[in-house]
């Protein structure tokens, strides 16, 4: 018999009904949930007289809206503080375990599952949010889903799902001084486009996604959405495991040995064929941004901004058209030529807390250049706290930063952190779609370390230069 | 759900590739707890400008979406899906499509129709020049027709979700037919819970 790929392992083994005709059923192990994807899928529970079928299978916390002032400030937003007490309410009435804002485990939902080790190889995780992605970094198979099927997942704790396509991103090589695992990232969104893993399943390998920590796999496969794959995953293997073994809630088992063997199987056995695969050279991957209005829309920061003239005719030439508009850009402009107004470090793909000494090691000792406001929220209050005991707090402090509260902050324009209208950021988020971080916003794509750097010089800047 | 056989209706052209869900239902729009009134917030920042196409008197009442590529990629929101119906669309014509959206569509009854590059061309330019012109999604067939054209095309769409936007079925209902499997599954599954990881304020025991 042919190998089995990793993402078959898991489907396979989490399939708890199937017939032809109808779509199958998998089982799921762990259901995220957040303020914003849950409130009408917790009323469709209550309307059908339903009960969560598993409330030991599900947690919740809050962060899309959270304003990441100190805690004790009121949210000021009425239609914002509704929607956080009707989480509290919702997992009250439900048997729920829910992180509020303030709470020491609270943070943003792709930050506190990994941290705390609730997510774990070989499960199934899901959470009405698209970059659940993240969560594959361990070996889980993990994807976003939409409010009905949060409410399904409450109610029967499985999904119908058919079988994803394969698709193996493989990068071998070594990543260069100044290119970290955004930069790899983007080079792979961009590579394959926002609708290249439309139907598949990624599965990163390669001795570049080998080489990386857990937090660089975690952002890696969190922007798997962004090239349209519901899911990332990478196998599991010695860093996997390390890194495992110190979190909270499994640091103490009795049964982590047994734990460990089972996770070790949950990789692509060697002779597993992929549906699909795409090569990159690590070697070849340089610090980069976004020019456009969709995250494929990357140039290496040393480049310039590409002229739409120079595309073949069609829809990809007049979306190029229309996002230099909207980004108020012109062809030919050197992205370090581009001032900036904001500069935003955080979200669920560069907040952790090798993302912050990242950009803590470019600040320390500059200063923010002049005009410019910049964040740095921390994913979650165990990162947070990790960050200020190693001092990281006061290097952003003195260096003109901001040092806020957990939360998703200026990714998405769902709290008091938003661009004005012709504002430009340079952010460490995962989308620049048009009005993403507040109406008229123009977002550019960036890793931590180049983001502080940008703060520093005022304009788009490579870390090398303020060395 | 909505049950769905066959639509009948006219049509409007988005013509822009990669409408992510973003710019279907902005964010700020997410903040609300109810799964009504979403249609207001519909493609609102491009709403904004007189010559948008929704804006256009001659497509009032169209209830059926033609787009570009990879409509709805992006963000998980169902709101999308909402609003878009909430506004009156019942189907969107694409090339391809975000496979959540797709997903979430499915949940709702909001019908998902892909058809070539070439005809969704074709099919904005007959709806460009003729706004009235009667545009038929038919489901059951899988197939889209323009009878003033003499024009049909077959699209594709999986036997199950046929099955159920046919007959407005409620996929929690369906599942829960199998409770007896679910249960099963769950007495042989050795998978980590989190029970007795939390105390009741969820503190770490």
């Amino acid at each position: 018999m042919a190998g089995r790929t990793l993402y078959d392992k898991l489907y396979d083994e989490h399939l708890v009904w199937a017939t032809p005709g109808e779509t199958p059923l998998l089982y799921v192990d762990l259901h995220l949930v957040h303020e914003v994807t849950s409130p009408q899928a917790f009323d469709g529970l209550r309307i059908a007289g339903r009960r969560v079928r598993r409330p030991d299978r599900t947690l919740a916390t809050a962060d899309h809206n959270v304003p990441t002032d100190p805690p004790a400030t009121p949210v000021a937003d009425p239609i914002s503080r509704r929607q956080l007490d009707v989480l509290d309410q919702n997992c009250r009435e439900f048997g729920v375990t829910v992180f509020p804002r303030g709470h020491e485990n609270q943070g943003i939902v792709h930050v506190i599952g990994p941290e705390l080790g609730v997510t774990q190889p070989g499960m199934t995780i899901v959470c009405g949010d698209s970059h659940t992605s993240t969560h594959g970094a361990v070996g889980a198979l993990a994807f976003g889903i939409g409010t009905s099927e949060v409410e399904h997942v409450l109610a029967t704790q499985t999904l119908p799902q058919e079988r994803a396509q394969t698709l193996a991103v493989t990068v071998d090589g070594e990543l260069r001084a100044g290119a970290s695992a955004k930069d790899l990232a983007l080079s792979i969104v961009a590579k394959l486009g926002t609708g290249g893993g439309i139907g598949s399943v990624i599965e990163f390998r390669g001795s570049a996604i080998r080489a990386l920590s857990m937090e660089g796999r975690m952002t890696v496969c969190n922007m798997s959405i962004e090239a349209g794959a519901r899911a990332g995953l990478v196998a599991v293997d010695d860093t996997t495991i390390a890194y495992l073994l110190q979190r909270p809630v499994i640091a103490g088992r009795a049964d982590r040995d047994q734990l460990v063997e089972r996770w070790r199987s949950y990789v692509s056995d060697d002779d597993a064929a992929f549906d699909r695969e795409i090569v990159l050279d690590a070697s070849e991957i340089h610090p980069s941004v976004t020019w456009g209005t969709n995250p494929a829309q990357v140039v290496a920061l040393a480049g310039r901004v590409p002229d739409p003239d120079e595309l073949p005719a069609g829809p990809e030439r007049e979306a190029a058209r229309r996002a230099l508009h909207y980004m108020g850009l012109e062809p030919g402009t050197p992205m370090r030529d581009i001032p900036v107004d904001v500069v935003f470090i955080g979200s669920c793909t560069n907040s952790r807390l090798e993302d912050l000494r990242a950009a803590a090691a470019v600040a320390a000792g500059h200063r923010v250049a002049a005009g410019v406001r910049a964040l740095v929220v921390p994913g979650s209050h165990r990162v947070k706290q990790a960050a200020e005991a190693e001092g990281l707090d006061r290097v952003f402090a003195e260096a003109g930063f901001e040092w806020r509260e957990p939360g998703c902050s200026m990714c998405l324009g769902m709290n008091p952190d938003q661009l004005a209208p012709g504002q430009r950021s340079a952010s460490t988020s995962n989308r620049n779609f048009e009005g993403r971080q507040g109406r008229g916003g123009r977002t550019h794509l960036v890793s931590p370390a180049v983001a502080a750097a940008t703060a520093l010089v005022g304009r788009f800047a490579d870390p090398r230069e303020v060395a | 759900m909505l049950a769905v056989t066959v639509l009948e209706g006219r049509a409007v052209p988005l013509r822009r590739a990669e409408v992510d869900t973003d710019q279907i239902i902005p964010s700020e729009w997410l903040k609300r707890v109810e799964r009504s009134g979403f249609g207001r917030g519909l493609f609102s920042e491009w709403r904004d400008d007189p010559a948008f196409v929704l804006n256009q008197p001659s497509y009032q009442g169209a209830t059926i979406l033609v787009a570009g590529p990879r409509f709805g990629i992006g963000s998980s929101r169902e709101h999308a899906v909402w609003a878009l119906l909430d506004y009156g669309f019942r189907a969107v014509i694409a090339p391809s499509f975000g496979d959540i959206f797709r997903t979430n569509a499915g949940k709702q009854g909001l019908v998902i129709v892909p058809l070539g590059d070439a005809d969704v061309d074709q099919l904005a330019d007959w709806i460009t020049e003729e706004p009235d012109l009667t545009v038929v999604v038919d489901v059951e067939r899988g197939r889209v027709e323009v009878p003033a054209r003499g024009w049909q095309r077959d699209f594709t769409m999986d036997d199950w979700t046929r099955q159920r936007l046919i007959n407005g079925w409620d996929d929690v209902g369906l599942t829960l037919r199998h409770a007896d499997a679910i249960s099963a599954f769950e007495d042989a599954s050795t998978t980590p819970s989190l029970g007795g990881l939390f105390d009741g304020s969820g503190h770490l025991v």
